[in-house]
């Protein structure tokens, strides 16, 4: 487990296993897949951003050839204010299930009302146009701050904050407070020479995947119901579906299809319950797809969010205190990511006296889902924008106090665990040492600025099998959904054990009634848990074949060794065997060979990531232009170097939409105005430069190869680097994402 | 029922008749008629280049364009690229460069980057960036399609 190791397979750059089929059109993503006697659904969504629903009439939309079936909440079990078990945490199965489709209440625009199964799409769609739904419109609350006054129109008349293990008297809309707390706060101010404290606000954003939502379900008579759908895990889609649809899990088989991103967007399930139900009704095939527009307004973009911070440090710069209030947007039910936004917000420093506050709070807007190190993004804009303000106070170079202040292992963070090996104090050195940082960036109106952040990973449960073929190359099966080039990393580490090349290891993703239970593709955990799943299956593979080496030799197990591809005998006989050539040899010595493995591995490790960036601001514009941008992460180990680079770098720029165009623009009444690519603006290739990842390997404990989670946190520091760089550039601190041309020129007061 | 249209078109180079109605889209048709689901529909309103094909030589969202327009014309596809048992160079080059994660938008950047190199065989990074500024890719940051296009047009 050595640094300088060497290793085979590991960190060499070969071809993805499933590449041809997806340069060639010929893999199949979830709306790709076709099945006879195949119909139509649509979810006709509420136009509302508040509303109670008085009544819905489909007899005109039944009407209508060509339409097969209509389904409403009715459709639905009656749901219980209950708790359910998702494995991925509890959630409320009623809140889950009115987020399905509506029953009294539409809580945002695009919840969806009902659905129309029908023999085409373009009938689907018409047939939504004749459903006859009244609604009385309440008044909306459209943003954190106001929902959280004591007068604001009030979403769910159940809701009663939870506080530290109290319960509010009167329904609010903060449905949950938390707070960690760590030394003494007063004290540590006290100590501080200099104490700066900022409010921060972010916009709504969406993780932006490129394939939405899609679902196409089947119900046999004998009440098999098979759903195939792009979705980050088939496990939590059948765990769902069987909560929704109180439905035997045993009878639910989810075929998960290619999925063309999700970013913690497609953990949640929106029309996959409805296709079901739909299916049911018409005892035939529906394929239910949603369109850019719905995917916008129906599913779950990650929050809005205020927050104040407030840190203090002595002269020399050493912090002494650390203090924020997150309040966080839920979206229409409760569960915002402010719990981990509230783990990650100061854990990148060692602060003796740190005291957080965090409110989860519902508001009409889309149930907010996971996106990409789900709130730590919000929290660390506010965080890194005032370390470099303290910086520029205290006269220090902004890695300087970074690297002064930055957690090593042993140090606590505020929520509490304690940092295994880490590799913060490496990205912040591998900054500083980049010939970008060393460079001199002089020009007018061109800044640079710099930032870091953290995301804890997850480790969670996979499993894996592998079979031995007779030409020494193996099936491996495994049941995470591959997102961004995971049937590779996850093979090499299978070939590094077995000592063959990541081309004689096939991987296949398989569907619930095939594999052992698999948590989602999220949470930067399946290179590392998966992976390490195939690691323990390759070496059970080793444990059977050297017992067939030994039978092969009639000599004793312990007897044999495996190295470099190579078993042999270690009882003085020079008897050597390929595990090519004892792959072929596995009929004569006792039948298949099938190696197995599942893992919930608790040490994933935490994730740290220093970026540098330069921009040119026009100030007769406003536009922001990123000219340079060097991001240095701890990948622990890179298994496929390429993929690691690819993750930084999206995750990169995914963090530069956020900061500079993207949000949601609603009006009064609570509607998006900009629910199309056109108006909420991704960046494109055009507004970039290359984007240069450092790779840095401080080897994760927790895992055989050392591997770290690499997908999320290369996310967290862009708002905040690149609002660094404005205000070098022009001299103003901008506090509000996005930091948009319009938002730039009025914080130079020339609008 | 919407009456039928009769068109017949050239598909990557083989004729092939279809019947479509006046309101589906080229997308529509090539995905949902003809089961050439290797164009994508990532937004149904010209916004994202999934779906690019080249029509008659040009480049064009086929979900701006109806099915009943291809008639007489020519149309390549994503399916129509590589040869039997060769990819296309820039197919090579988006495996060799790792230019694809979840792959949804790589055919519309394959078709995009093959209309830009039919044109202009030595673009320079600007002129790729500007050419692709059409295709929204939200995994990779671009860095390595770029990477792959330049190293295509080097190639051929």
């Amino acid at each position: 487990m050595s640094e300088n190791k060497e290793y085979k397979v590991i960190g060499t750059r070969p071809i993805r296993h499933d590449g041809v089929d997806k340069v060639t059109g010929r893999a199949i993503y979830g709306a790709d897949f076709q099945i006879t006697g195949l119909l139509h659904g649509r979810v006709l969504r509420s136009p509302h951003a508040h509303a109670k629903i008085v009544s819905i009439d489909t007899s005109r939309a039944e009407a209508l050839p060509g339409v097969k079936g209509i389904v409403t909440a009715q459709d639905l079990p009656a749901a219980e204010d209950k708790m359910a078990d998702l494995g991925e945490g509890a959630v409320n199965l009623k809140y889950l299930c009115d987020n399905i489709l509506a029953s009294d209440k539409a809580l945002y625009k695009g919840h969806a009302i009902a659905a129309v199964a029908a023999t085409n799409p373009h009938i689907a769609g018409e047939a939504c146009t004749l459903l006859d739904v009244e609604y009385e419109v309440l008044p909306p609350v459209l943003e954190v701050r106001q929902a959280m006054e004591p007068d604001a129109p009030i979403l769910h008349d159940n809701i009663r904050t939870s506080s530290l293990g109290e319960t509010g008297e009167k329904p609010s809309n903060v449905a949950s407070h938390l707070q960690h707390k760590k030394g003494d706060i007063e004290k540590g101010f006290t100590e501080a020479d200099v104490v700066i404290e900022r409010e921060f606000v972010t916009g709504t954003v969406h993780q932006g995947y490129i394939e939405p939502h899609n679902a196409t379900a089947l119900y046999n008579p004998d009440g098999q119901l098979t759903v195939w759908c792009s979705t980050q895990g088939a496990f939590t889609v059948r765990e769902q579906l069987a909560e929704i649809l109180q439905y035997p899990i045993s009878k639910i088989k989810v075929v998960p299809l290619e999925i063309g991103g999700g970013f913690g967007g497609k953990i949640n399930v929106y029309i996959k319950p409805v296709a079901a139900l739909l299916a049911k009704k018409t005892g035939k095939p529906v394929k239910v797809l949603m369109n850019r527009a719905d995917v916008f307004e129906g599913t779950g973009p990650t929050p809005a969010s205020y927050l104040t911070i407030k840190i203090g440090a002595t002269n020399d710069g050493k912090i002494t205190a650390a203090q924020t209030s997150l309040a966080f947007e839920a979206g229409a039910y409760p569960g915002s990511p402010v719990g981990a936004g509230a783990m990650c917000v100061f854990a990148p420093y060692n602060i003796e006296n740190v005291l957080i506050d965090g409110y989860d709070v519902v508001v009409n807007k889309p149930k907010t889902a996971p996106y990409r190190a789900p709130g730590a993004t919000n929290a660390a804009f506010g965080t890194e924008t005032v370390i470099d303000e303290l910086a520029e106070t205290l006269n220090m170079d902004p890695l300087e106090i970074r690297l002064k202040n930055g957690a090593k292992e042993g140090d606590r963070r505020a929520d509490g665990p304690v940092f295994p090996r880490i590799g913060f104090i490496e990205t912040i050195e591998a900054a500083q040492e980049h010939p970008h940082y060393t460079s001199s960036n002089g020009k007018k109106h061109h800044g640079r600025g710099v930032a870091s952040g953290f995301w804890f990973n997850i480790g969670l449960e996979s499993s894996v099998t592998i079979s031995v073929n007779p030409d020494g190359t193996v099936n491996l099966v495994e049941g995470s959904t591959d997102i961004g080039g995971t049937r590779a990393s996850i093979a090499m580490q299978a070939a590094e054990v077995l000592g063959i090349p990541a081309e004689s290891v096939n991987p296949t993703v398989v569907d619930t009634n095939s594999i052992g239970y698999t948590a989602v593709t999220g949470g930067s955990r399946t290179t590392y848990a998966t992976g390490y799943a195939a690691y323990e299956a390759a070496q059970d593979v080793v444990k059977q074949m050297k017992a067939r080496a030994a039978k092969l030799w009639d000599v004793d197990e312990d007897n044999i060794q495996f190295a470099d591809g190579e078993f042999s005998s270690i009882n003085g006989k020079e008897e050597q065997i390929s595990f090519r050539d004892l792959s072929a040899k596995l009929s004569q010595t006792g039948g298949p060979v099938v190696g197995r493995a599942t893992m919930n591995p608790a040490g994933a490790g935490g994730a740290f990531a220093t970026h540098v960036v330069d921009v040119a601001v026009d100030e007769e514009t406003g536009k922001v232009e990123i000219l340079r941008y060097t991001a240095t992460q701890d990948a622990g180990k890179a298994i496929h170097p390429s993929y690691v680079e690819g993750q930084i770098q999206g995750g990169v720029v995914q963090g530069i939409g956020w900061a500079l165009n993207e949000e949601y623009i609603y009006n009064d009444e609570g509607e998006m105005t900009n629910a199309s690519f056109l108006d909420y603006r991704m960046p494109t290739c055009l507004d970039l430069p290359m984007i240069d990842a450092v790779i840095v390997e401080v080897p994760n404990p927790g895992h055989p190869y050392g591997v770290r989670g690499v997908g999320e946190v290369p996310i967290v520091p862009p708002p905040a680097a690149i609002a660094n760089a404005i205000y070098d550039a022009i001299g103003v601190r901008m506090t509000e994402l996005p930091m948009s041309p319009d938002r730039i020129l009025k914080a130079l007061g020339k609008i | 029922m919407v009456r039928k249209l009769h068109v017949q078109t050239a598909i990557n180079g083989e004729t092939v008749e279809f019947l479509c109605e006046p309101r589906q889209s080229l997308l529509e048709v090539l995905r949902d008629e003809l089961h050439l689901t290797g164009a994508k529909e990532g937004c149904n309103n010209g916004n994202c280049g999934a779906c690019s094909v080249i029509l008659d030589g040009r480049l064009v969202n086929s979900c701006l364009v109806l099915g009943v327009e291809i008639d007489g014309k020519s149309v390549e596809t994503i399916e129509g690229v590589a040869e039997p048992e060769k990819l296309h160079p820039i197919q090579d080059a988006f495996l060799e460069n790792a230019a694809l994660q979840c792959g949804i938008c790589t055919p519309g950047f394959i078709m995009s980057a093959k209309a830009l190199l039919d044109k202009n065989p030595n673009p320079t990074e600007h002129e790729v960036r500007y050419w692709l500024a059409g295709n929204l890719c939200r995994c990779t940051g671009y860095d390595k399609i770029v990477r792959a296009v330049l190293d295509a047009a080097s190639a051929t």
